[in-house]
């Protein structure tokens, strides 16, 4: 071998393996998130003050009747033999059974999560597609302190929007195109129409906060030595923004969308409320209010497991796009 | 003298946006605390006679179910709605803090328990975050303040972790432990007084953030409950009469607007007062004025480039201020200076790559016999990208971290002499292999992350030798590498230099490095050339009197031990600042009325070295070394 | 006048597996009263073995002795060892005005303090008004003489300086090694003097020490070390700081050898740590495995250098 030879050694951090080893270390956090997930999922019950059934069925419910819910819901047993069998019972994919509706908590989720999963697949969408152009054109249109005026708009316009939450962007929403306009149904999900308002409500807020992010990234990455680099080389503005530039401000903002993501699977919540959309969301605040705890508990799951896939996510997608990020960790 | 963090906040409340960020924040407290105190009466006092009337001269905003005025409840809600966001995001910094601070305070093994712990919270949403703690709390205002507080923690944990952790990393902290502090101490001294202004700044926004998942939870039934009310509530309450009386829903859903508005924007304005200052730096060039251009000399003795006062001006200051020289075939010349003495900005100006609102003009600025300033921008391009190198100073940072080495040296051809795309990777491993890159051909394959400061140096060196380089711009090439690794890289461009007649343009700061390295050293100080000299001059027929104190002033291998350095009183020139008369003067054991008056032309003697210094004659008198003058700087 | 020693001194960071051993094994002493110059390069230990003296690097093995007693730490006990840091601006603290932090530094309460504060800064050639200044309204050089008066309010015996002049401008670098001279002859201090100019060590040591992957290879008196280095590393260094560069060698062996990238200080090479990049070692000539597989001890009188075949041996 060559390296042997001339008593070069391969620089620190590279083997040929590298991405193995970031696969496995990157498997390896997200069993421990999961079991850290499905954990606090369990003991959401038990870190309930006082009785949980009691508080349930409330004061004015017979003993007989505590007891007897009780020992349905598995309450009377030892806390570590509960936990075995709510573990067990995750891996034969049986989640419990709904207080308030005696269905199996699998099959209501089964049942609302692909609304919820739409709402927030389309916003996200919609939120990059937009939001990738307008922050990189913003940050070449306004370098070096040129176009303040437009600079000025463009960042009120999107710290203001980006600071107005998604429910009451929804009901503003709602009332201009619903209310006074009349254009587009603004309850249930039946045609493409009901679509429009909720997936808006859910994509303004981030594309703005991206927009915003992605124009200083890229302010900052065009002020980088490489960029100096590139242009020492004579390549055409062209090359230099989209080769050089481009793939390390979206480096830069990655994480961050990967955050949005996870609050936009959050804000769901909201949006579903203010439009009697029939997802997990409704579901979630209807089973809390109903205290309908193992249908809670199930919701958690699907919500905490979403948010575990877009961290997955954002670091393949890091992995990808730096390759020193698989390595940074060790 | 005040102290640094006073001033910051006085500036703050001098920009626009920061005076009408408090002054809005300012009146949503006030209200928050008088408003329920003024109008609870009115706000509670049932009419069933008027129920959900729109608005009139006596109900602003009409009346909701139970004929109660909306406007006097959105105001009263304001002190239920506040006082609980911030009762929140009391108990979500105090947690957090607590979480951040552990790592340091409890030592490593236990630290790194709580920082995973963060990690892994952190990732949730604060709505989940909340939801979750709304189910264990249970239903109500207590269980909300709760929830969203401690769905705040993870965060603010996760932020003052970081910030901990950078202090505690900093010389002074060490410097204070070796004084014998104890770790709490250093805490509370030293590392908490220089986090306080970002944790301020994320408490603030994080309260506004905290009002609005407030709302949220109200609007959803899960967090005020009735008779109590605040902004979410109202809001959920006229949603459902939202086609008959808008102003129920709209009126609240303003006011949770404005006042999460005025949190944020009050924290964006003190972020932006106390953040970094961006500092422009210097790309592509705008050629202001070009004078006539000369006829290009032709003939044997043609220079690779030829200079005749360059200036660079940026607005309020001009840091070059006519520089004149030229570089023939394979000449290697030095520019030495210190910082600040327009040594860098020179070396851009030349390669054309200052950009808005920097201007270059000169008199002459010719490349290989070609004005630089009058050419079509696509020739221009061309023959810089062909013929004309740039070494940069940090190898580090002056590669692309996201492409492959060979990719960004192959693109070069690929550029300007049309090689296809596995053409130009076989030159780029041809290249590499010629700047002794051992293995080129799988290094070529490898990310600049993988390689060594000296071997990134090199790949560099060898992306200038894509094309015909007939100059090489080298700026500092190797103040970022060890003294062996310098030298390494000095001598790989010194065999490119006489193994294929190129120019060598070397500019530094280290006047040894100069001095081992070139035949020709040109001194600069505050953006003028003031000495170019043979090095083989140095340092016994140095001329000008900085170029002496700047010898003496470092140590070599032969500065005599028993004598104490010689010090150069006073601080380089601010380029925005420069004196009349000779830049040097202020510091200058010899200057006298004339220097002060008028600034020395660079005179140029029988043998071609040049000089610029009025007494010029009297200092090879002086000894090398002055004597010692304390001086507080 | 004290002196310390370090003892078979090891420092390591890092788990089992990536970890590494910055410091390994290293033998030094700091006469009393005098000055001791530690050069090498980024990744040689050579900061890591001043932190580890003053309590901010774990030791590993080994130990530190000041005046035959091992180095005391923690809260109430003086520390008798001071260090100067590199970057004169993060080695103060940007809320505290210069006054307060070279006050926080001594032992003495009550008025006393502020006379002492005065003292400290007429010491090192500042007013006593700046005392109220703060870090941010000073320049580098002067950040640096504020450093200095911090670490000798103390009162230490032996004083630790890393890389004190490297971030300065070149014509306030002599300014504050002036200084730093005159402080260390007036108060008789011990000084470990850490630097990777050798320029820079040579004008102010009595002493030098290089240091090159964890270990020290060459030790001795300055004069001795530098007219006449036995370790081949040493002779590089020199070479590097005093003759011209040069289009090299015109042995392919001995111009391969000199463009070896230096050794990744997370695996150091096996036997002699410097053999893959010596003009004298096993790439060069033949018969010299013996650099490949067993590691050099120092050796000689006074003058000690780890080499197996040091020069005039």
């Amino acid at each position: 071998m060559t390296t042997l030879l001339t008593g070069v050694r391969p620089p620190r951090g590279f083997t040929g393996n590298a991405w193995t080893r970031f696969a496995a270390r990157r498997l390896a956090r997200l069993l421990i998130s999961v079991w850290v997930l499905v954990t606090a999922a369990f003991l959401m019950i038990h870190l309930i003050p006082g009785d949980p059934v009691r508080v349930a069925l409330g004061p004015t419910a017979s003993p007989e009747l505590v007891e007897a819910r009780r020992a349905a819901l598995g309450l009377d047993q030892p806390l570590w033999l509960q936990y075995v069998h709510y573990l067990g019972g995750l891996f034969s994919g049986d989640t419990g059974t709904s207080v308030g509706t005696g269905l199996p908590v699998s099959e209501v989720i089964a049942d609302r999560l692909p609304a919820t999963l739409e709402l927030a697949g389309y916003a996200f969408l919609i939120a990059v597609v937009v939001s990738v152009p307008v922050g990189v054109g913003m940050a070449v249109l306004t370098r070096r302190g040129r176009r303040r005026k437009t600079e000025l708009a463009f960042t009120s316009t999107s710290v203001v929007l980006g600071a107005v939450p998604e429910f009451l962007l929804a009901v503003g929403l709602v009332y201009v195109f619903g209310v006074q306009l009349g254009w587009v149904p603004v309850a249930g999900r039946s045609g493409l129409g009901s679509y429009v308002l909720p997936v808006l409500a859910l994509a303004v807020g981030p594309a703005a906060v991206l927009a915003r992010l992605l124009r200083v990234e890229t302010l900052s990455v065009l002020e980088a030595d490489y960029i100096r680099t590139a242009r020492a080389k004579r390549l055409p503005d062209r090359i230099v923004y989209f080769r050089h530039a481009l793939p390390n401000a979206l480096t830069a903002t990655i994480t961050v969308g990967g955050l949005l993501l996870s609050a936009m699977v959050a804000g769901t919540v909201l949006v579903e409320n203010v439009f009697a959309w029939p997802g997990l969301g409704t579901t979630i605040v209807e089973s809390i209010i109903a205290k309908d705890y193992p249908l809670v508990q199930g919701i958690v799951l699907v919500y905490g497991t979403a948010v575990l896939l877009v961290n997955l996510a954002v670091d393949v997608a890091l992995a990808l796009l730096d390759p020193r990020s698989t390595i940074k960790e060790s | 003298m005040t102290s640094p963090a006073k001033s910051t906040w006085a500036g703050v409340l001098r920009t626009p946006v920061g005076a009408g960020a408090a002054g809005l924040l300012a009146a949503v407290l006030l209200l928050a605390v008088l408003a329920p105190l003024l109008w609870s009466d009115q706000a509670s006092a049932v009419d069933t006679g008027r129920i959900l009337e729109g608005p009139s001269g006596e109900h602003w905003m009409g009346t909701d179910g139970l004929g109660r005025d909306i406007f006097f409840r959105v105001l009263v809600a304001t002190g239920l709605s506040v006082g609980l966001a911030l009762l929140a995001t009391a108990v979500g910094v105090g947690a957090g803090l607590l979480l951040g601070t552990a790592p340091m305070l409890l030592g490593r093994r236990a630290g790194r328990l709580v920082t995973a712990v963060v990690n892994i919270a952190v990732a949730f949403p604060g709505l989940l975050l909340a939801l979750f703690f709304a189910v264990v709390f249970g239903v109500g205002a207590t269980g909300a303040v709760l929830a969203i507080g401690f769905a705040l923690a993870p965060a603010f944990a996760r932020l003052a972790q970081t910030l901990v952790a950078k202090v505690a990393g900093l010389d002074y902290v060490a410097a204070a432990r070796i004084a014998g502090l104890g770790r709490l101490r250093l805490l509370v001294r030293h590392v908490l007084p220089n986090i306080a202004e970002p944790l301020v700044v994320n408490a603030t926004i994080a309260a506004g953030a905290a009002l609005l998942t407030f709302s949220g939870l109200s609007f959803l039934g899960l967090g005020v409950q009735a008779p109590l009310y605040d902004w979410g509530r109202l809001l959920g309450d006229g949603l459902s009469s939202l086609y008959v009386h808008p102003a129920a829903a709209l009126a609240p859903g303003t006011a949770v607007v404005v006042a999460g508005l005025a949190f944020n924007l009050f924290g964006e304005a003190i972020a932006k007062g106390i953040g970094m200052r961006t500092t422009p730096v210097l790309l592509r060039p705008r050629v202001r004025s070009a004078p006539a251009a000369r006829p290009a000399v032709t003939g044997e003795q043609e220079p690779v480039l030829a200079v005749d006062d360059l200036r660079v001006a940026f607005p309020g200051s001009t840091p070059v201020r006519g520089v004149s020289f030229a570089l023939r075939r394979g000449e290697a010349v030095g520019i030495v200076g210190e910082s600040g003495s327009g040594k860098t900005l020179t070396a851009l100006a030349l390669a054309q790559l200052i950009e808005e609102p920097g201007e270059v003009s000169a008199d002459r600025l010719d490349f290989l016999g070609r004005p630089l300033l009058d050419l079509p921008a696509r020739e221009r391009r061309h023959l810089l990208g062909t013929s004309f190198a740039m070494v940069f100073q940090d190898p580090m940072t002056s590669f692309n971290p996201t492409q492959r080495i060979g990719r960004q040296l192959a693109e070069v051809s690929e550029q300007h002499d049309g090689l296809t795309r596995g053409q130009a990777l076989d030159r780029a491993v041809d290249r590499l292999q010629a700047v002794r890159v051992p293995a080129a051909a799988r290094r070529a394959k490898q990310f600049p992350h993988e390689f060594s400061g000296g071997m990134r140096q090199r790949a560099m060196i060898g992306m200038g030798m894509m094309g015909a380089p007939a100059l090489i711009v080298a700026d500092e090439p190797t103040t970022a590498l060890d003294v062996t690794v310098q030298r390494q890289v000095l001598r790989l461009l010194d065999s490119v230099r006489t193994a294929d007649d190129v120019a060598l343009l070397l500019i530094s700061h280290d006047i040894t490095v100069v001095r081992q390295f070139c035949e020709r050293v040109l001194v600069m100080y505050a953006g003028r050339i003031v000495e170019d000299l043979p090095a083989a001059d140095l340092p016994a027929r140095a001329r000008h009197p900085y170029t002496r104190a700047l010898l003496a002033a470092v140590p070599d291998m032969s500065t005599d031990r028993e004598r104490p350095l010689a010090v150069i009183p006073g601080r380089p020139v601010d380029p925005a600042d420069v004196p009349r008369g000779c830049a040097f003067a202020a510091r200058c054991p010899l200057a006298d009325e004339q220097c002060t008056s008028a600034d020395p032309p660079l005179v140029p003697d029988e043998d071609g070295r040049r000089v610029a210094c009025w007494h010029a004659d009297a200092v090879t008198g002086l000894p090398l070394v002055a004597e010692e003058v304390r001086v507080g700087e | 006048m004290s002196e310390l020693t370090f003892e078979g001194v090891s420092v390591r960071f890092g788990g089992r597996r990536h970890g590494l051993t910055a410091v390994d094994g290293v033998d030094l002493t700091v006469p009393g009263g005098s000055v001791v110059g530690l050069v090498g390069e980024s990744g040689s230990g050579k900061s890591t073995l001043a932190r580890a003296a003053v309590g901010l690097a774990p030791l590993h093995a080994g130990r530190i002795l000041l005046d035959g007693e091992p180095v005391r730490r923690g809260r109430r006990s003086r520390p008798a060892l001071q260090m100067v840091f590199q970057d004169p601006y993060s080695s103060l603290d940007p809320r505290m005005t210069i006054g307060d932090s070279i006050a926080e530094a001594t032992p003495r309460r009550g008025p006393a303090r502020r006379a002492e504060v005065t003292r400290l800064l007429d010491l090192v050639g500042l007013g006593a008004d700046r005392a109220r200044a703060y870090p941010g309204q000073l320049s580098g050089g002067q950040c640096q003489r504020v450093a200095l008066a911090r670490a000798l309010a103390g009162d230490p015996r032996v004083l630790i300086a890393d890389e004190i002049t490297s971030a300065l401008d070149v014509s306030i670098q002599g300014a504050v090694l002036n200084l730093v001279r005159e402080v260390q002859r007036e108060l008789r201090l011990s000084l470990l003097f850490i630097s990777h100019d050798l320029a820079v060590v040579r004008y102010v040591s009595d002493f030098i020490a290089v240091m090159y992957l964890g270990r020290i290879v060459e030790y001795g008196p300055a004069e001795a070390v530098l007219t006449d280095p036995s370790h081949p590393y040493t002779r590089e260094l020199l070479a590097a700081v005093s003759e011209p560069v040069s289009t090299g060698e015109a042995d392919p062996a001995l111009r391969a050898v000199a463009d070896v990238e230096p050794a990744d200080p997370h695996a150091p090479p096996p036997g002699c740590r410097f053999h893959p990049r010596c003009p004298v070692g096993p790439a060069v000539l033949d018969g010299r495995d013996l650099c490949r597989e067993s590691e050099p001890v120092p050796q000689g009188h006074r003058h000690l250098a780890a080499c197996h075949f040091a020069a005039g041996r």
